[in-house]
């Protein structure tokens, strides 16, 4: 099943590339479908109780104890449900904008998107940390040429700044997984299983170290202050279809490697570590709105606003409380909704205005009505409001904030406010004001461009009044993570789940 | 006097020696004996015949090796103990010879230069004469390069199987001085060419002279030059510990001057740059894998109770050579001078794997020992190497093959396959995960840490990103870059054998990375040197 959902979009980015350039879009959307298909399927047959399920395992290189294995948790599944929503939409948004004579082509568009699907879909499923890691770095050679090859002027250095970040942390934490071989050698035979290493007995020092080694990984992917600087120039000028790729998808696998190798490998370095980061999250969750308030480029402010969000992100997980691991969780999948839908849309507004400045925009409520409305929703979601689903999450992660210490909650808290900022504001100088003659007359979104977004808004508010779907599958898989890091909550008063369901209903 | 006894051979181990030495003695006669213009077709036949025929000895011999007497390893102590023929020594021959090969391949390219090979018309005649000028006119061709290409193989074979520091000297001679040769017959660019070879081979003989004067000195600590015999000497302890101290260092030297490595690299770029692509692709490959063979040899071998003296020594030399030749790739401007730099860097990361030497009881149950994963690193970076080799001798413009950084912008649109290509070998160099330089990197790295030398390591990484930025800004270049307006190269059509080494090379370069199962087992089955 897993290999499948994995296989589907990898062959398929061959077959792409090697049919008709007239065929490109229409294969890659049918292709992109079916991986969707898949992933529901997979997504039934999933048994919320049972941790790790549909699980493959074969050896693959036999002399480094490497196996092909492949499995699928809570947290694993929301990723990948993610991902294969995420992919169609984005070939949608991007149907015309595909053919720009100044890119790459579609073909190329279409196979680089769909070889990105595949291998972050093998991202999310790998339980050997060797495969993880292979794929994790594979997926830097698509996501290269998605930038490189598409969007504005300045691209290529974008691309390759982009690239030598990854590539970096990528080789520090090839420096962890090379040292987790030889721990792992030393008591017996060597194996990459994520069930072995669990299982071992690392030494403080060396599994701080280790330790070491992958969070700066992740946090470059995530991305975290300090080492955050790619993830603006990347967004400037990809694409916006890219740019939901790399920040809704790939950044993801930073955060859910932390869940899943930084706390489920070395839980005792990971709370070691946990004043360092969460000072890092704070500072990202602050810095990164700050910077986006200052932001002329519509592209580049989303961006920024991720470090904001991935901040919340990384303050949820290391608060180790199991409101924070689960908010963290559905965190992930909210940011990846919303801001896909924010990306998008800015998007629609760029090819009706031929600019991203903000500067430059302005007016053009009164000729799309549609456009406007929902890009004030994206927007609103990104900021929290209440009634669409990023609340629920933002709202999980400051409760586990206070919990950890009050004046980490109020300085987290002050991100909240900073988002209404830049959105608000966004808001009222791309589309408020009086119209200019050049904008009247200006197509509104059509069907196309609707349907592209359309499930996205539909999910922020589903997910936003009910979010009992999303609970059910995280909620499993954080209980058995604090249980192996040996933290236990402080007797909360309600259950965690009923209490979110309380403050959402109480709020529409 | 002693009575003379005839030497006892073991003709059916040491056959891929008789057959490429052989085959290498039929091309003098080919050449001697044959009309000019017809000779160049039976060299090539007489080249791949000796060289796959010694593959097949090869892979017979293995196949039919048996565990030494000792039981540690299998194979044969052979020619009165010069040469050893184990299983590293087979696995080093067909790597070597697969490479000879594929660098037959490339000599006997002929489309590229409209007919003519990429050597020299007549070397003697001077660059810019009128003699030069009339052998061009004529079409002349020189096909000594075949069996010279037969007699650095030889050597390459004889190199790493050597069983005594004579042997080995030898060896190593009888591969240089036609590397020499050869690097000086381009047909374009002659000067640069000639340049080159005289470099090459002013520093490689005084290399050899280092060399020389370690064997002697080691000699004189021990009383022996066979490797075993030096062994059992360093175990026992004899006195003179600074004699060994010293004729460990100078044989050093001479075989860090044939790897390349810091601070013994300057000859790399000037030499990768003047010889001829072709020459350059197969030496970049096979020098560094006979090379290595015989620096294991050498020091798993013979030094092998002397580790904790000679392990800090090349872990200093392979910080070193990392960095420098990571941060001089940076600075090339040239396709040929970066890839000389960056297999400076790959010499670093090979000594890194080098010095993860341990004893056997050190290493865990189904753990791979070090030997093995420089054996695999050179398989992946070798296909690699000559494979990025050959694709630069299809970038061309008017005057030859154009390798400045300016002709190869925006490639990427013009000739999409090759470019991606190229561009799919530079990130198996990087060690991009999925190719096999990935695997070839991980395997060296892990042995180093194994051993405890984890500041080496981050060294390594830390050079690894400083490499990764040089490789991708050549991706970039490739791809992303507008062409410049004055002038940009073209990829020139190759014929079948220039195409097919590409293709195996990039074949080996997928397969090694996605399913290395099958050549490390093959490694692994290699064992360890007879001791």
């Amino acid at each position: 099943m897993l290999s499948t959902l994995i296989l589907l979009p990898l062959v398929g980015a061959v077959v792409v590339a090697l049919a008709p350039k007239s065929l490109s879009k229409l294969l890659g959307a049918g292709i992109a479908a079916a991986t969707l298909v898949v992933g529901v399927v997979a997504a039934f047959s999933y048994d919320l109780d049972k941790g790790m399920q549909l699980e493959e395992t074969y050896t693959w290189i036999e002399a480094f104890g490497v196996h092909y294995a492949l499995g699928l948790d809570g947290l694993g599944l929301l990723m990948v449900l993610l991902t294969v929503a995420l992919v169609p939409l984005v070939l949608a948004a991007e149907w015309f904008t595909a053919d720009d004579p100044e890119g790459g082509g579609a073909r190329a568009f279409v196979a680089w998107t769909l070889a990105l699907e595949g291998l972050s879909l093998a991202v999310f499923c790998a339980t050997d940390v060797f495969l993880f890691y292979v794929v994790f770095e594979a997926t830097l050679i698509p996501a290269y040429f998605l930038v490189g090859g598409f969007g504005r002027a300045g691209r290529g250095a974008a691309a390759t700044k982009f690239l030598m970040f990854q590539l970096a942390g990528g080789l520090v934490l090839l420096a962890s997984v090379i040292g987790l071989y030889v721990v792992s050698a030393e008591q017996g035979e060597p194996s990459y299983l994520l069930s072995d290493l669990a299982a071992l007995d690392i030494s403080t020092d060396a599994g701080r170290w280790l330790f070491i080694g992958f969070f700066v990984a992740f946090a470059v992917k995530a991305p975290l202050f300090p080492v955050h600087t790619w993830l603006a120039d990347t967004t400037e000028k990809a694409t916006p279809g890219t740019s939901v790729l790399l920040v809704c998808v790939l950044d993801k696998i930073g955060t859910f490697g932390m869940l899943r190798f930084c706390l489920g490998i070395f839980p005792e370095a990971s709370e070691w570590a946990t004043p360092v980061v969460i000072t890092l999250a704070l500072i990202s969750i602050v810095y990164g709105a700050l910077v986006a308030i200052g932001q002329d480029d519509v592209l580049r402010l989303i961006g920024l606003t991720s470090l904001s969000h991935f901040g919340f992100i990384v303050l949820g997980i290391f608060a180790m409380s199991s409101q924070g691991g689960t908010g963290a969780i559905l965190y992930m999948v909210n940011h990846g909704i919303g801001t896909a839908a924010l990306f998008l849309v800015a998007g629609y507004v760029y090819h009706r205005r031929g600019t991203t400045l903000i500067s430059e925009m302005g007016g053009i409520e009164k000729a799309t009505p549609v456009l406007a409305g929902l890009f004030l929703v994206a927007g609103l979601a990104t900021l929290g409001l209440p009634g669409l689903s990023p609340f629920v999450s933002e709202f999980l992660v400051l409760l586990s904030a206070f919990d950890y210490a009050w004046y980490v909650g109020a300085i987290a808290v002050t991100g909240i406010v900073l988002a209404a900022m830049y959105v608000l504001w966004m808001y009222q100088r791309t589309f408020t004001g009086p119209t200019p003659a050049a904008v009247e007359g200006t197509a509104d979104v059509d069907a196309r461009e609707i349907g592209a977004v359309a499930p996205l808004m539909l999910a922020l508010v589903l997910f936003g009044f009910y979010p009992a779907p999303l609970l059910d599958v995280a909620n499993p898989f954080t209980e058995s993570l604090l249980a192996h890091v040996g933290v236990e909550d402080e007797a909360p008063d309600v259950p965690p789940s009923d209490e979110t369901h309380a403050e959402t209903e109480g709020d529409h | 006097m002693p009575e003379f006894t005839k030497p006892d051979l073991e003709y059916f181990e040491l056959l891929p020696l008789f057959i490429v030495f052989g085959a290498a003695c039929v091309g003098v006669l080919v050449e001697a004996f044959l009309p000019r213009e017809s000779r160049r077709l039976p060299q090539v036949l007489v080249t791949l015949l000796g060289l796959v025929g010694a593959l097949v000895a090869t892979v017979w011999v293995a196949a039919d090796i048996v565990v030494h007497d000792d039981g540690a390893a299998r194979g044969v102590v052979g020619a009165e103990g010069s040469v050893v023929v184990d299983g590293p020594s087979l696995y080093l021959w067909g790597l070597i010879l697969v490479f000879g090969i594929l660098g037959t391949g490339l000599f006997a390219e002929r489309r590229l230069e409209g007919g003519l090979s990429a050597f020299a018309g007549q070397a003697a005649a001077l660059p810019g004469t009128e003699a030069e000028r009339q052998a061009s006119a004529k079409g002349l061709d020189h096909t000594e390069v075949y069996p010279l290409l037969l007699f650095a193989i030889g050597g390459m074979l004889l190199f790493p199987a050597s069983g005594d520091l004579l042997t080995m000297f030898v060896a190593l001679e009888v591969l240089s001085l036609p590397l020499y040769l050869l690097c000086g017959l381009a047909r374009r660019r002659r000067l640069l060419s000639q340049e080159a070879a005289l470099k090459y081979f002013l520093l490689g003989a005084f290399s050899s002279g280092f060399f020389l004067y370690g064997a002697a000195l080691v000699y004189g600590y021990a009383g022996t030059v066979s490797l075993a015999g030096i062994d059992q000497a360093v175990r026992a302890g004899t006195a003179d510990h600074g004699l060994l101290l010293a004729g460990i260092a100078l044989l050093a030297v001479g075989l860090l001057f044939k790897v390349g490595a810091a601070p013994f690299q300057a000859w790399t770029p000037d030499v990768y740059q003047g010889a001829p692509t072709a020459v350059t692709a197969f030496m970049s490959a096979a020098t560094k894998a006979a090379a290595f063979g015989a620096v294991l040899r050498l020091f798993y071998v013979a030094f092998d109770a002397e580790r904790w003296s000679w392990q800090p020594m090349l872990a200093v030399v392979a910080v070193i050579t990392m960095l420098l030749g990571g941060a001089l790739a940076i600075v090339q401007t040239d396709v040929k001078r970066m890839l000389a730099y960056s297999a400076v860097a790959h010499t670093g990361f090979l000594l890194t794997g080098v010095i993860g030497a341990q004893g056997a009881g050190d290493l865990a149950e189904g753990q791979y020992s070090s030997l093995e994963g420089v054996l695999f690193y050179l398989t992946t970076y070798g296909f690699a190497s000559v494979g990025a080799f050959a694709l630069v001798t299809l970038v061309r413009d008017a005057g030859g093959e154009a390798t400045g950084f300016g002709a190869w912008t925006g490639l990427g649109k013009r000739s999409p396959v090759v470019a991606g290509v190229f561009a799919f070998f530079l990130l198996s160099m990087a060690g991009i995960p999925l190719t096999a330089g990935f695997v070839g990197k991980w395997a060296v790295f892990t042995s180093a840490m194994s051993a405890g030398f984890w500041p080496v390591v981050l060294v390594a990484i830390a050079s690894s990103i400083i490499a990764v930025y040089f490789y991708i800004r050549h991706i970039q270049l490739m791809f992303f870059t507008a062409p410049e307006p004055d002038g940009t190269a073209a990829v020139s059509e190759a014929s079948l054998l220039t195409v097919g080494t590409v293709a195996v090379c990039l074949a080996a370069t997928v397969v090694l990375g996605v399913v290395p199962g099958p050549v490390l087992t093959l490694v692994e089955r290699a064992g360890d040197f007879i001791r």
